[in-house]
This record gives C-alpha cells, structure tokens and sequence, in this order.
C-alpha cells in the first residue's frame, strides 16, 4: 500500500534517504509541483486586477484555492480564509491586528508552555507594547493538558488563549475544544496553532470553536510560501489591516484609503497565487488518500519506531507512551549523547531527523532537556524506514566511543 | 575490531572524559559562549597571572564537538602567554575554514583531530565555540 503513496512524491522515488523530518516540511507530491507549474504556464497574470481572460484565470485559481482551504478547516466562508505566507505569519497577523487593536494594559494574555516560537514571540510583543500580562498554561510530564489548572488561569482580564492543537515536540493533541468555551465564558478569543494538526486530522473550526486558527501549506503536503489563517468574520471586519498597500483597498486620497472587503483586506501586494494553486492541488491529494488511511499508516509506523526505541538501551521518548497520542512525532534522547550528534550520525546512515530545540525552548526547558532529537512521521513512510532509524540509533553509543 | 566511532577517538574521549570540565572559583574571568543554532552553552573560566593563562576551566552543555573542542583547547593554553593563545586560536579558526598550512595545523597538536570539521559546515560553530569564547575573554571585545 504504501509503495504506492511513495511513487507520488518525486524526491522520495529517486533519493535513497529516510525522511523522517515531515514534521519540519514535508515532501510534495507531483500533483502539487504540476499545479504551480499549470498556473504559471497556462493562467499566469496579477490576480485580482486584470481585467483580460488571462488573469481572469489566475484570480480564480487563486480564489478556487481559498475556497478549498474553507472547506478543508470547514470555515463558514471563503471569505474567512486569509492567505498567508505560513503559520508563523498567520500568528503575527491576529497578534499585530486583533491583539494590538483589543489588548489593554492589564488584560491578560493566556498561552500553553508547549507552544512554538510563533505562537510565542507575537504574545510577548502585544503583552510588551500594551503592559498586558502574558501567562502561561503548563502541561503535564506527558504533555497532557489538566483543564481544571486551564480553567484556574482564565479570568475576566484574559482576552486571548493562544494554543498549539498538536505540539510540535510531544505529538500530542491539546483539548482546544474545551479549552475555547472557557475562553468564550469570558468573552476571551482562542488562537489556534493549527501547524502540526491539520497535516494529521480533520481539523473544523466550527467545531473546535477556533476564533482564528492558523497553518501552513508546506506541512500539508502544498508549496513553501503559502499558509492560510482562518479568522471568524466578525472579527476579521473589525480589525485594521496588518500590512497595507496594492490590491487591499478600494479607493486611496492623498490622506487616506478606503480598505477592501474581506478577505482582500489583509493580502496587501500581488499575492502568492501559484503557491495557493499547489496548496489547493495538496488538499485535494489529502482528500484523495483520506484522514483515515493516512492515520492508519503514521499509527503503524509509529507504534514500530516507539516499539523499537523501547528495545534499545538508554533511549527515552518524550511524552505520552501511546503511540496514538503522538500524532507521527517521536521525541527521544539518548543517555550520554547529544541531539546534535544524534542528528550528525544518523544523516551518515542517510536517516533525516531534527535535532535541537524544535524552536520550542521554554517547553524543552520546561520538561528539563534543553535539547532533544525528533523523528516525524508521515503517511507515505515506509516501515523500511523506521529500521534504519532503530539500527542507526541502536549504534550511537558506541559510535560515540561508549564501548559496547 | 573494526573501529566503529564516528569521530575520531581524541574527539569522543575529550567529550566522555574531558579533563578541564569544572568549575574553577578563583577564576579572573568568566565568559559566557553561546551557540543558538546547537544550543551550545559553555561558560569558560580563567585564572591569569600577568600576561599568562595560569589556569582554565570550563562548565556547560553542548554536542560532543563543542565539548571536547573547548576540552582540548584549555590544554593546550594553559600555561601559555595569551598573545600564544590567540595566535592558536587564529590558526583553529582557519583550519575549519580549511585555510591553515600543514605546518600550522601541526602546531595545534590534539586540536588539530578537528580539522575534518572542515567539510561539515553545520558543526563549524560548534567547533570553534571555546575558541571564540577565549578570544572575546582575552581581548574583551564581542566579535
């Protein structure tokens, strides 16, 4: 079954590597790379503007794509899907917008100790500019989430809870659902870091009770350059724009400018229409393969590497020990040797895996690793794969002059 | 047997065994070295007299390269002029940028077990973390 994933995915069929970084950015199949390169050989002109068949075309490519990614998050509307550059941009956007525009002195800003740099560093600029208090949610060793400390945390100063829905270095799913109604109780916004989610589960917005959730294209099997952030319309009408310029107004004087309707309101410039044609192409290849195949597979292969990493003496995983609450990420250690030179022996034994902090340092600090060595799972793995990683681990003391 | 370490031996036995890795009290200067990329984060000691490195030390966390790198430097220093010290440092420097003659790389002794550092650019920060650290404490400037 999976040889046959394999053979969509160009770089996989010709290089003899095993790629277990997918976490990082995952490989793309043909599909993708022949829709970017359909957009700039049949429609390519300025989206949104022209008025001639041609970039009639590339304005609805370019909006075909944001009416597939709706529907992927099961937004309420197109209209609600701003295209971004990445997960991290999407971030900054609500922080810069909605958290300049609604953050007071004295408000709180309450976000998870497991998050991301990106859904880090946006909160501590809006706390910094307002005089707003950032704090912090803490996990359990096994990164799970106690919803009572959650509830302990959230008061009528909170005015935003920022959360990962997958940790990038534990794999595990955070309980967004519940933790948004606590958020609306008093009338705070949920930020959702929907990076690590959405290439592993049927992510709704609705459902979750997302005010804003934000992910990237090049984690879903789509482009580089091209993210997406949901926002819930109420909201996105009310805020100023995050980046002003060409093609997001609708009239501009000498002293001021009358901003577009939505979503064009916050995709300032000529925006990144073949990267939302290659994400469109990705999102119908997941739709194709479908959630439930995919999780099968990264459960499998998870299960063996867990399995596997087990065996070998002085491993420890990071997080949960079920394999179905990693969501295809395995952190690990190994006793006496560090993340870099794990990462260092493994790319000798042709195994791909992240190495360092995984821009996650107050977790990893946390959790008292201040770096750690993470192999990623996706789908179009194979179980040849996850041997070359046991093997390769189960060498690394002694390659690195432990003896036996 | 065969010879399964993947760095060479003086590299793992400096890193698993490293003999200036400690804390040194009476230390003149204490200088932070940070390596962002890696997470590398050694603090180097030094006790002068005068112009000589009387006695080093170091403390911290990092990959086997930065560990055994900063290890094998203090030996070589200590005892030396710092004007000695620097000159090593500059001859480190430019053999992991594969620059140093053979004649120069001879002169490093131990440190010159890292030459092949060389041909992995992701670790050449590693490599050179206890040595830039020395150059900042000695000459008390930040690059």
């Amino acid at each position: 079954m999976e040889l046959n994933y394999r053979k969509d995915f160009p770089l996989l069929a010709n290089m003899d590597v095993a790629y277990l970084d997918s976490a990082a950015t995952a490989q793309r199949p043909q599909c993708v790379l022949d829709a970017e390169e359909k957009f700039y050989t049949t429609c390519n002109a300025n989206p949104l503007r022209g008025l001639y068949p041609l970039s009639i075309a590339a304005t609805d490519a370019y909006e075909d794509g944001r009416e597939a990614v709706g529907k992927f998050l099961n937004a309420g509307s197109a209209k609600e899907i701003i295209f971004t550059r990445n997960t991290t941009e999407g971030l900054n956007l609500v922080a810069y917008s909605y958290g300049l525009a609604n953050v007071k002195a004295g408000d709180e800003v309450l976000v998870s100790i497991m998050e991301h740099h990106s859904n880090l560093l946006p909160w501590q600029m809006v706390c910094r500019q307002t005089g707003a208090k950032l704090r912090f949610i803490e996990c359990e060793l096994d990164g799970s989430v106690d919803l009572n400390k959650v509830e302990s945390l959230i008061n009528r100063r909170t005015k935003i809870v920022a959360m990962t829905q997958v940790s990038n270095v534990l794999g595990r799913e955070n309980p967004i659902r519940q933790v948004a109604e606590l958020a609306h109780r008093v009338g705070a916004v949920m930020v959702v870091d929907g990076a690590q989610s959405t290439p592993h589960m049927p992510v709704d917005v609705q459902a979750l009770g997302a005010d804003f959730l934000a992910f990237s294209g090049h984690k879903v099997y789509g482009p580089m350059g091209i993210g997406a952030l949901y926002g819930r319309e109420e909201l996105l009408e009310q805020m100023p724009p995050f980046l002003t310029g060409g093609e997001m107004i609708e009239s501009v004087t000498r002293e001021g400018a009358v901003y577009a309707e939505l979503p064009h309101k916050f995709e300032a410039g000529t925006v990144n229409a073949a990267g939302a044609a290659g994400l469109h192409a990705a999102l119908d290849y997941m739709a194709q393969v479908g959630f439930a195949a995919m999780q099968q597979r990264e459960l499998e292969l998870t299960r063996r590497a867990m399995e596997g990493m087990r065996q070998i003496p002085h491993v420890q995983i990071l997080g949960s020990d079920k394999p179905e609450e990693h969501h295809g990420i395995v952190t690990f250690t190994v006793d006496g040797v560090h993340p870099h030179d794990i990462g260092q022996i493994l790319a000798s034994d042709g195994v791909n895996i992240r190495a360092g902090h995984h821009c996650a340092q107050p977790l990893l600090a946390y959790l008292g690793h201040p770096s750690t060595a993470r192999a990623s799972i996706a789908f179009y793995n194979t179980e040849e794969e996850i041997d070359r990683l046991l093997e390769s681990i189960s060498t690394l003391r002694e390659r690195m002059g432990y003896g036996k | 047997m065969e010879n399964r370490s993947f760095y060479n031996e003086i590299l793992t036995e400096h890193n698993i065994h490293p003999e200036f890795k400690h804390d040194l009290p009476d230390a003149d200067i204490v200088l932070e070295g940070v390596n962002p990329s890696c997470g590398d984060d050694i603090y180097l000691k030094l006790k002068l007299d005068g112009d000589t490195i009387a006695d080093g030390a170091f403390v911290g966390d990092g990959c086997a390269i930065s560990q055994a790198s900063a290890d094998i430097m203090l030996g070589m220093v200590i005892g030396r002029k710092k004007d000695e010290a620097l000159e090593l440092g500059d001859i480190f420097l430019r053999m992991i940028q594969g620059e140093a003659s053979e004649e120069e790389i001879d002169r490093l002794e131990e440190a010159g077990a890292l030459r092949d550092i060389a041909h992995m650019p992701a670790r050449v920060k590693c490599a050179v973390l206890g040595w830039r650290t020395l150059k900042e404490a000695l000459t008390g400037q930040k690059k």
